[in-house]
């Protein structure tokens, strides 16, 4: 009896601390990449390094500003291109359509959600960049590579969308049907259902599932490297090359060695990218979890 | 009223729409790559080392890529459900259902969930040169390792959750501990630890970001976990940077092999999902 006793003590003891060690990887990340960080933030001030725009490692001049850019500019076009789509699909899914019509569609969004970053970089290279060069430049009367922000913000919205999708289902399917059926004894439609009750019921919800999105397409590498150019010059146009920061972290890993400042920039780098993935991640999961709760 | 029926049929069209593009954009990804790679895929391809230099192209295939990547994912998924079972039990029976640290746990675990390959490559690249460590096979599995967690934890905890207190009570009274449940626990959950498992397995064979630092590249198989391996994503990668031909198509190639791995698991990931979730006690 005691021994089984024994056991389980012992048992739950060694669990707690696997879980308590694999929670202190958050907090050992963060203290881990600001030290390495640190040297940088010693000798350039923060407000420095986030507003300079000269990158230039060797003469000891590290500008993050054109990186800031890319990034905004990049997720800021993912999201425009992905929410519209995300949203609508994911109300037909819940609102409209029949059982049927998403048993049909759920395996195609588990595919998209699981194709790896770099099969939707080649595709960027292999549909999007000339489409952009070729087809969507010209149209506006410029020439470019392909390689911009625009093919860029097109790849990592599509890699966005089954998150965004499976994320709106799961908040509009915890509006009751009661609700719904409220409405609809009272003549509305479906839409104006939808766009009356369950969209403004839930607006929290979207809001949290958006920044998570955007959280998302922040830290995309591969795809990101694949198809925006690399440039590291603040794009003033969706037709312009880019350097959003997570490919500035993969181009340079290799070089980076040599001199202690530059990797210590990198990880800084690395640094900015885990503070607002994680702001943004705390914000909407403690929001979603509230919504689930209620 | 006319105006609300005006209104609902736009909105439904835009939804058609919508569901159109999203499976243009399955079809278009998955074609693009099959109809670049496919015709490339040929049994010395997926049976050889790289032939010449790296850049340089020459004949053979991406071997050292198919198992570099069975390796570091093999490895990555066994420690990966090594550590996240006991949490997911630890979570789920050790703890009160409304306990603040389970609470924070889940959260630490959503958040760990968020935060991109890059950053935990760049975590591990630190770590290792702290610990006076290179890129290596061991390296990249720890790191996937690491990534994969996460995936594993939330998506067995998910499950887990649903678990009636009713059949850990029949248990307890029946005089066993809480550590003596595990058998109970773990059959009842044994689909999700199933699609845990293929999630992770896909998610870490695709990924790239975090082995890039970490696990490094070679066109050898590696003998030892202290040698440099390659990895599927990364081998397409690079290959599609070198400006010889012949090696672009090996990466188009290994494209094609990447997607259908990620293909056949998520389509088995459904099956298991629909066959096995009536097996479990509602």
């Amino acid at each position: 009896m005691n021994r089984r006793r024994l056991k389980d003590r012992i048992a739950g003891y060694s669990m707690f601390i696997l879980t308590i060690s694999s929670l202190f990887l958050v907090v050992a990340m963060g203290i881990g990449l600001y030290m390495k960080a640190s040297p940088i933030l010693q000798e350039h001030s923060l407000w420095d390094l986030l507003s300079a725009s000269e990158w230039k490692p060797m003469k000891n001049q590290f500008g993050f500003f054109p990186f800031l850019m890319g990034t905004l500019w990049v997720s800021g076009l993912a999201l425009i291109i992905a929410i519209p789509i995300s949203l609508l699909t994911a109300i037909y899914l819940t609102e409209y359509s029949h059982s049927m019509v998403r048993r049909f569609v759920y395996p195609f969004l588990d595919i998209l959600a699981g194709l790896p970053s770099v099969i939707y970089g080649v595709w960027g290279m292999l549909l999007i960049v000339p489409w952009v060069a070729n087809v969507a430049a010209p149209w506006v009367g410029r020439s470019t590579t392909g390689y911009t922000v625009l093919a860029c913000g097109i790849v990592l919205g599509v890699t966005v969308i089954p998150l965004l999708v499976s994320l709106f289902i799961e908040i509009f399917s915890n509006v009751s049907h009661e609700l719904r059926e409220a409405t609809f004894a009272l003549g509305a439609t479906r839409w104006q259902t939808t766009k009356n009750v369950v969209i403004r019921k839930t607006a929290p919800g979207i809001v949290a599932a958006i920044v998570l999105a955007a959280s998302r397409v922040m830290g995309e590498t591969i795809a990101v490297i694949m198809v925006c150019g690399n440039l590291a010059i603040a794009p003033g146009s969706l037709l312009d090359a880019c350097y959003p920061i997570p490919a500035l972290i993969a181009n340079n890993y290799g070089e980076m060695l040599s001199m202690p400042l530059y990797e210590s920039a990198l990880m800084f780098a690395a640094f900015i990218l885990f503070f607002v993935v994680l702001v943004f991640n705390l914000f909407s999961r403690l929001v979603l979890k509230k919504i689930k709760s209620e | 009223m006319k105006r609300s029926i005006f209104e609902e049929k736009v909105f439904k069209a835009l939804m058609y729409a919508a569901i159109a593009l999203v499976m243009f954009f399955v079809a278009s990804v998955v074609l693009s790559v099959f109809k670049r790679g496919l015709p490339l895929l040929s049994w010395e391809m997926v049976s050889q080392l790289p032939g010449g230099g790296f850049y340089m192209g020459g004949g053979g295939g991406f071997l050292n890529a198919i198992v570099g990547s069975v390796y570091i994912v093999g490895g990555a998924t066994i420690l990966g459900l090594i550590i996240s079972i006991p949490v997911v039990f630890f979570l789920n029976v050790y703890l009160k259902p409304y306990s603040k640290f389970g609470f924070v746990a889940r959260l630490a675990y959503d958040v760990l969930f968020g935060i991109p390959s890059i950053v935990y490559g760049a975590f591990g690249f630190t770590i290792m040169i702290y610990l006076g460590l290179r890129a290596s096979l061991l390296g990249g599995t720890l790191v996937v390792t690491l990534l994969i967690i996460p995936i594993f934890i939330r998506s067995m905890d998910e499950v887990a959750k649903t678990i009636p207190s009713d059949l850990m009570e029949a248990a307890y009274s029946l005089g066993s501990t809480r550590w003596e449940t595990i058998g109970v626990i773990v059959r009842q959950i044994a689909p999700a630890i199933a699609t845990a498992t293929l999630l992770s397995i896909g998610r870490a064979i695709g990924d790239a970001a975090g082995v890039m630092f970490t696990a490094g590249f070679s066109d050898r198989i590696p003998t030892s976990l202290s040698q440099q391996t390659a990895t599927l994503p990364l081998s397409v990668y690079f290959q599609l940077q070198s400006p010889s031909l012949e090696v672009q198509d090996r990466a188009y190639a290994a494209a094609v092999v990447l997607t259908l791995i990620v293909l056949f698991l998520s389509i088995s990931g459904r099956i298991i999902m629909n066959r096995f979730s009536r097996n479990k006690i509602q």
